[in-house]
């Protein structure tokens, strides 16, 4: 396929690599931000061709881990509801709440169904006009433009019986979070391109100059990223810091001007809880007072939803790059694909499962 | 979820809502998808999907560049004088 062939081949990929050998002269630990990116490396065992002195920390972008277990809990509250038609991307139809998950409260009898696109939530709606459908929207800055299209097209067809549970997040507070951590040895970054194909990378400039960090944003295929540490790493040896841009195919600095428009009529920024990491003021969206009445948590009664995590799941450390995936005591056996306690097991973009699937 | 692909427009049209849609083609298999955030793609050209959206078109110049690069890493290395980036 186009755009994508060319940039998985070996010869290429090679080049890079010892580009990347020949400049490194001491340690250095840099972050690759998105799961996507960590699937790439790990799936591709780019992780393995890079000096070992390079350590790649996998960051906290898997939009399914990060969502708070209360908010899952709440998630199958509305599901379980007669009248309720709940519909979310793949993944989080998987992910353990306090009690249970989404796809076994379809195998007892909820309508539970997988979207590929929140349109389709709109079309459920449209089509039964007796039923509420909900929608749960997760995710960056790249499904957030999703969410509002969605939400704009409800609001011009004054659909009733349409609503979505909100849990978007924004990717550069949680790297300022990352960064301010004291025990933090994150010295770059590669962030996710998509999420600079919607919002651009401006905002990464502010982020780079106070923490004095190369931000190189970075693609999704096995040479995009080997072309991203390449620079991450150049920037490192050279002592520079600042954004740099491989991605360029994709993304410009001032991103999609469209989609920021759409965002801002319907979203506004809000302090958001981030699973295993905490509460990270200004980091990620709720609906506007405009759209209020397609908010999930307003139109369903939710009280009194107290959530348990897991005493054995240490995805907290996972997100925040502390520790690997394998060095969880329930890596394996007690938690896998099929069976996860944690969400970094369930998700395609999560580090446990990118770990479990390749065999590390 | 973040794994957006490229594809190539193959149909644009708009909806009863007056919102641009089309078809995407990925390596032959057809899907339709929202093309309200990149209001000047033509069809043909390739956008990265995402969702049900096409989140940007893809700039078939600058995806040209990394070969280039690669092109002259490569006559360097020949030469013995690979020098990173
Ligand atoms: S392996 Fe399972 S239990 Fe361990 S951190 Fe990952 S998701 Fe949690």
């Amino acid at each position: 396929m186009r755009y994508i062939d060319e940039y998985r081949r070996e010869a290429d990929a090679q080049k890079f690599v010892q580009a990347i050998h020949q400049r490194v002269t001491r340690p250095w630990a840099m972050m690759e931000i998105c799961g996507g990116q960590t699937h790439t490396l790990i799936k591709f065992g780019l992780d393995q061709l890079l000096p070992p002195s390079l350590t790649l920390i996998h960051g906290p972008g898997c939009p399914v881990c990060v969502t708070p277990l209360e908010l899952i809990d709440k998630a199958l509250l509305i599901a379980r509801r007669p009248e309720v038609l709940f519909t979310s991307f793949g993944d989080m139809l998987r992910v353990p709440g306090s009690t249970t998950d989404l796809l076994s409260i379809k195998a007892q009898g909820g309508d539970v169904r997988m979207v590929y696109s929140p349109l389709d939530a709109v079309k459920l709606a449209q089509k039964h006009p007796d039923r509420q459908v909900v929608f749960f929207a997760v995710g960056f800055e790249t499904t957030a433009p999703t969410t509002a299209m969605a939400l704009w097209q409800a609001q011009h067809l004054g659909l009733t019986n349409f609503s979505v549970l909100c849990s978007h997040v924004l990717v550069p507070p949680a790297m300022e979070a990352l960064l301010s951590a004291p025990e933090t040895t994150i010295q770059g970054f590669l962030a996710a391109g998509h999420v600079c194909a919607v919002m651009g990378y401006h905002e990464y400039e502010p982020v780079a100059e106070t923490y004095r960090v190369p931000i190189v944003v970075t693609g999704f295929e096995p040479l995009d990223l080997l072309q991203g540490i390449a620079m991450t790493v150049e920037a490192l040896e050279a002592g520079r810091w600042g954004v740099e841009n491989q991605y360029r195919r994709a993304v410009c600095r001032e991103g999609n001007l469209p989609a920021q428009q759409t965002m801002q009529q319907v979203f506004e920024v809000c302090d958001r809880q981030w699973r295993g990491i905490g509460l990270i003021p200004r980091s990620g969206y709720r609906l506007r007072a405009a759209f209020a009445h397609f908010d999930a948590e307003w139109r369903f009664d939710l009280g009194g939803v107290t959530a348990q995590e897991s005493p054995i799941c240490i995805a907290g450390d996972i997100l925040r790059g502390a520790k690997k995936p394998h060095q969880c005591r329930a890596f394996g056996t007690r938690c896998t694909p099929e069976h996860p306690l944690g969400a970094p097991m369930v998700s395609s973009e999560g580090a446990c499962a990118a770990y479990h699937n390749y065999g590390r | 979820m973040c794994l957006g692909i490229p594809g190539k427009v193959t149909h644009i049209e708009h909806d009863p809502l007056g919102m641009m849609m089309g078809k995407v083609s990925f390596g032959g298999i057809a899907r339709e998808v929202c093309l309200a955030y990149v209001p000047d793609v033509q069809v043909g050209e390739y956008v990265i999907v995402h969702a049900g959206f096409a989140l940007n078109k893809v700039d078939e110049q600058e995806a040209m560049e990394v070969f280039d690069l690669l092109r002259q890493m490569g006559e360097m290395s020949e030469t013995g004088e690979l020098c990173g980036t």
